[in-house]
């Protein structure tokens, strides 16, 4: 649960009082808030939790690490959107279970 | 090493097998507190990488796991109430309380929902002026600046239909028990890297100092992992116990100021309660008097709860290092990720359902038996 995700910051505007960017996650965009990191501007990548980006990374950095994510298959267990993260802890209650015994109720 | 060849810097891992193996000449157990990286390392199995003589210990980092039967069953009375959205990260939604789960209560007309972030639900909140939106908000401290920001944004539009069902764990405190226990057989611990860049680690020293314990800081990737334990190994091996950053490129020592000074706004200090292990004082954060009013127990003030837990299961100790999820009589038969019994085997974070997720069935003794010795190539 305390995974956060490096993504490129593409767009920023405000919304309500909040700081809010375009967060692109190797391909999945996300709206994510960055009152908590005043520092970051648009092209610079950011470590994402829940929506909060936490601390600006540098691009080297952020781009292995979207990489190893995505070969243990945490990003889209991590960005999945509503619908899907319904369906996948409906599914799969349980990453990788072997013998197939979490997949269906 | 299924995962880990798979994994395109094998060959550095190996190396820093090596070097764990060489500098090692004594039995160390090292405690990963992190849930994230409990899985990690179970996954890519970086534990079977080390030396006989080093043992990760795996802590009590899985808030989905901490998080007390007795609040699972709050939120499903709550979820269940006519008029009410219920809001939830996925991974609680298969948390059984002692009736049922979250699925359960949509499957009976409830109107249950996961979204990606608090924001999401503070949304519906403003969408669903006639509904009542609870986010159920658990975690350790890398969650709550999301929760925080929620509360501080329906606080400040004035919403009356949002609130918090809030169990927030701390790790120091949570440290300190495990170190303040008589017999506690822990030398040297990782620091949760995700936690850290939130809070930084100037709350370690005076906790390495006290207790004569090196902590490293990690992250959780493979490399990460090893590179913390190669870290905490050097130092143990010097007699030295000092908190090491190995996760600079994320964690600084002061941390993100700007979520430290909305956290201490919303939240405040509290005992705790955590599941399998019982209260730690001073473990948690509530929601502090300026907020109160968003607190979902005080709003909707569930009673007649009788929470009841599983007597075969050892997630206590489990949860404490005091032993591996294979030597529970319970793990793997009456216990599994279908049918979880308790706190360890709920969330694919927790060390039970790591260990039979990735097929360790082994208890500790036959995993010593069947090592290869401390002097011993790295087991790869």
């Amino acid at each position: 649960m305390c995974l956060a995700i490096p993504g490129k910051v593409e767009e920023i505007f405000t919304e309500g009082d909040l700081r809010i960017g375009r967060v692109n996650f190797g391909g999945i965009v996300k709206r994510v808030c960055l009152d908590y990191v005043p520092e970051v501007q648009v092209g610079d990548y950011t470590i994402v939790h829940v929506g909060f980006a936490l601390s600006k990374i540098d691009e080297e950095t952020a781009l292995k690490t979207l990489e190893d994510f995505r070969a243990m298959g945490m990003l889209d267990e991590e960005l999945a959107g509503e619908e899907e993260a319904f369906a996948r802890a409906a599914a799969t209650p349980q990453s990788s279970c072997p013998d197939g015994s979490c997949s269906a109720k | 090493m299924k995962y880990l060849t798979e994994f395109r810097n094998g060959e550095i891992a190996q190396r820093m097998a090596r070097e764990i193996a060489t500098v090692a000449t004594r039995p160390w157990k090292i405690m990963e507190v992190c849930g994230g990286q409990t899985h990690s390392i179970i996954k890519n199995g970086i534990d079977q990488m080390l030396p006989a003589g080093i043992e990760m210990i795996h802590g009590p980092g899985c808030p989905v796991c901490v998080t007390p039967l007795e609040l699972i069953d709050k939120a499903l009375a709550i979820a269940a109430q006519p008029g009410v959205i219920f809001c939830s990260f996925g991974d609680m939604l298969r948390v059984p309380g002692t009736e049922g789960d979250l699925f359960q209560v949509k499957g009976a007309g409830g109107d249950v929902r996961v979204v990606y972030s608090p924001l999401d639900a503070v949304e519906l909140a403003v969408k669903n002026p006639d509904k009542q939106v609870v986010f159920f908000g658990v975690g350790f401290e890398t969650t709550a600046p999301a929760n925080a920001m929620s509360v501080h944004v329906a606080k400040r539009r004035g919403l009356k239909n949002f609130s918090l069902l809030v169990s927030h764990v701390l790790v120091p405190p949570a440290i300190e028990a495990i170190l303040s226990a008589p017999g506690h057989k822990i030398n040297g611990f990782l620091l949760a890297g995700h936690v850290c860049s939130v809070m930084g680690y100037w709350e370690y020293p005076p906790l390495a100092a006290k207790y004569k314990v090196p902590m490293v800081v990690t992250g959780f990737e493979p490399l990460d992992l090893l590179d913390g334990i190669r870290r905490c190994v050097i130092q143990l091996e010097a007699g030295r116990h000092e908190v090491e950053n190995a996760y600079e490129r994320i964690v600084t020592f002061d941390g993100n100021r700007a979520a430290q000074k909305l956290l201490s706004e919303v939240f405040e200090v509290t005992d705790r309660a955590w599941r399998g292990i019982g209260v730690i004082p001073k473990s948690g954060w509530r929601l502090s008097a300026d907020y109160r009013e968003f607190d979902a127990e005080e709003r909707f003030q569930i009673s007649g709860i009788h929470t009841q837990e599983s007597p075969l299961c050892r997630s206590g100790d489990v949860l404490r290092g005091a032993i591996k999820p294979a030597e529970c009589s319970a793990f793997g038969k009456q216990c599994t990720p279908r049918h979880p019994l308790g706190a360890t085997m709920v969330s694919s974070e927790g060390a039970c359902a790591a260990y039979y997720n990735y097929g360790r069935f082994l208890s500790a003794e036959d995993l010593a038996n069947a090592g290869s010795g401390l002097t011993g190539a790295a087991n790869a």
